[in-house]
């Protein structure tokens, strides 16, 4: 095929990008800067919107302002998860490579990691509710063996299950990169460092972290991005307590304030391409594939 | 590398990650199939489908059935054009060409931006769309317009544009996959040999490739199925299963919805396992080429 043919079949799929995808996000630039009333909106250039965003936010006398509120307690999940899913992600896939030797057995468990990620995300999440609620199996095994007296409140609709319910749905998200790029360690560098008298904590941390870095940065940037505009799991496992930025953009769709969502999402998609940015610079991403 | 002592540890481990995997959707499934007296949790009161059955009779207000064929007929057609473009982007990017740096970073974009401003884009494009249809409706004076037009949104335009924002990044990701991998060598073979390129693409680059395309079909159609966060504003009047259960969290109490999450769960590993399948197969197939 010559040159230009085969760039024409990227047309239909960058396409449905520029429609779907760069559009729409111009359209939230754009509208952010419109005024609105109860029911319409109205074409404008005005800056209402961010200020409405930032108002009291650099007084500092006043204590913290809802919007940097809501961003703190938006950053504290995606730090716990980042953290919680790292560590086991890095875990599951050191298991998978170095210590399973038949590549068929890698393949099926490597399945059985993967598969949830095909099923329902609600399910998934609702499913924590037998277990962690008021007369769940958590609360009923504690109880019977004389651990505590009452049920335990904040295991369920609380910061503490919208965490768990963010490991347990996106920690494959790490689990696959940092496989990938375990699995291509020259398995004769680790042999030397044995050799040399290395133990297997040294080898993790001077051989097998160091090599991995693009997985777990690449693992990384999907967690974070993911989690940093959720507002399905927290509101499902928060019971509709929890802040998050998601959330705010949400309720403000729901009552029609579209260029105040607009806003929010403008801010919230500038801080995550630069956190990725960030990232990015560590790792190139399709050298990777 | 590792101690015997070290391996059983991560042994242990390992365990403990599938068990927490796996183990609360278990839970649900088993729930779903109390006696008529059962509650939202364990110890299980009976065994029985009467959860079953009262779904099949429907949950109140909520037209499940409506809601899952809405989902599959959206999954089936999400998954159709994930294949066909991500297949075509994907030969396309085997060789440089003007813009290709672009719309890579483009797809990546597309993967990481936060679904919740995707929604909101989508939504407002199509409402302004809307404003736009009717205001041509009333200076032309478009019978129809005036009368019937509610909204463009809808299944096929915004909720398809919006599942494929989300599918068509994992498409081109394992296309990319694929043609890293891929040895140019068989197709030099096939036009020494004078086959066209059109022989040479249907002959030998397509079946060494299929398996790959029932990863990205299986791609398009389970995220397409379970897809929430992008559709949750994008699809106007009409609501797909997830939206639907999502919506069933907050009002029904009873085991029925966990019989709803037993049929969905039950559909995608319906459709993982025959992908899994058809995969070895052609992969087999695709050994006996070389």
């Amino acid at each position: 095929m010559t040159r230009s043919t085969s760039s024409i079949l990227a047309v239909p799929f960058a396409m449905v990008l520029a429609v779907f995808f760069v559009l729409p996000l111009l359209l939230v630039v754009v509208v952010s800067f419109w005024d609105y009333t109860e029911y319409s909106l109205i074409p404008d250039l005005i800056l209402m919107n961010y200020a409405e965003l930032f108002y009291g936010c650099f007084d500092w006398d006043q204590g913290l302002c809802t919007t940097f509120a809501t961003y703190l307690s938006t950053f504290k999940y995606v730090f716990l998860t980042w953290c919680f899913t790292l560590i086991i992600g890095f875990g599951v896939a050191l298991y998978l490579v170095f210590c399973v030797r038949s590549l068929k057995m890698q393949i099926v468990l490597f399945l059985v990691c993967t598969i949830p990620f095909w099923t329902s995300n609600v399910i998934r999440m609702i499913s924590w509710i037998p277990l962690l609620g008021r007369n769940g199996i958590v609360n009923t095994a504690l109880m019977s063996m004389g651990i505590i007296d009452q049920p335990i409140e904040w295991l369920l609709y609380s910061g503490f299950s919208v965490t768990l319910g963010f490991v347990h749905l996106y920690t494959l998200f790490m689990v696959v990169p940092i496989f990938n790029s375990m699995a291509k360690i020259d398995r004769s560098l680790i042999e030397a460092a044995k050799d040399s008298g290395a133990s297997a904590w040294q080898i993790i941390m001077n051989i097998i972290v160091p090599l991995s870095r693009s997985g777990i940065m690449i693992g990384s940037i999907f967690v974070i991005t993911i989690v940093v505009g959720d507002f399905i799991t927290i509101g499902v496992l928060g019971g509709q307590q929890i802040a998050s930025v998601g959330k705010i953009i949400y309720v403000e769709m729901s009552y029609l304030q579209f260029p105040a969502a607009a806003a929010n999402a403008v801010v919230l998609v500038s801080i995550t391409l630069l956190m990725v940015a960030a990232m990015m610079r560590i790792v190139n991403v399709r050298k990777e594939l | 590398m590792f101690s015997r002592a070290q391996t059983a540890w991560l042994t242990v481990f390992f365990s403990c990650f599938v068990i927490f995997l796996y183990g609360p959707v278990l839970s649900i499934i088993l729930l779903a199939f109390q006696g008529p007296e059962g509650g939202l949790t364990f110890p299980m009161r009976g065994v029985s489908l009467h959860w079953f059955e009262e779904l099949w009779r429907g949950l109140g207000v909520v037209d499940i059935s409506r809601g899952l064929r809405r989902s599959l007929f959206l999954g089936v057609l999400v998954m159709v054009f994930t294949v066909i473009l991500s297949l075509c982007a994907g030969l396309a990017f085997r060789k440089k060409f003007r813009g290709s740096g672009v719309l890579f970073y483009l797809t990546i974009a597309s993967l990481i931006i936060p679904s919740i401003a995707i929604s909101l884009g989508i939504a407002l494009q199509f409402r302004l769309l809307d404003e736009t249809v009717k205001w041509l409706g009333q200076t032309l004076e478009i019978q129809w317009i005036i009368d019937d037009f509610q909204t463009s949104m809808g299944l096929i335009a915004s909720g398809l544009g919006t599942h494929l924002t989300w599918t068509l990044p994992f498409g081109l990701l394992i296309m990319f996959a694929v043609f890293n991998r891929f040895n140019p060598s068989y197709e030099e073979a096939a036009r020494d040999l004078g086959a066209t390129p059109w022989q040479t693409f249907w002959g030998v680059v397509f079946p060494l490739i299929a398996p790959a395309l029932v990863g990205v079909a299986l791609f398009g159609f389970t995220l397409s199925y379970d897809e929430l966060a992008r559709s949750s504003q994008a699809l106007g009047a009409v609501n797909t299963l997830p939206l639907e259960l999502r919506g069933l969290t907050t009002t029904v109490t009873n085991p029925s919805i966990y019989a709803l999450g037993a049929v969905t769960t039950g559909v995608s590993f319906l459709v993982i396992g025959l992908s899994l399948g058809l995969f070895w197969v052609l992969r087999k197939k695709a050994g006996n080429i070389k």
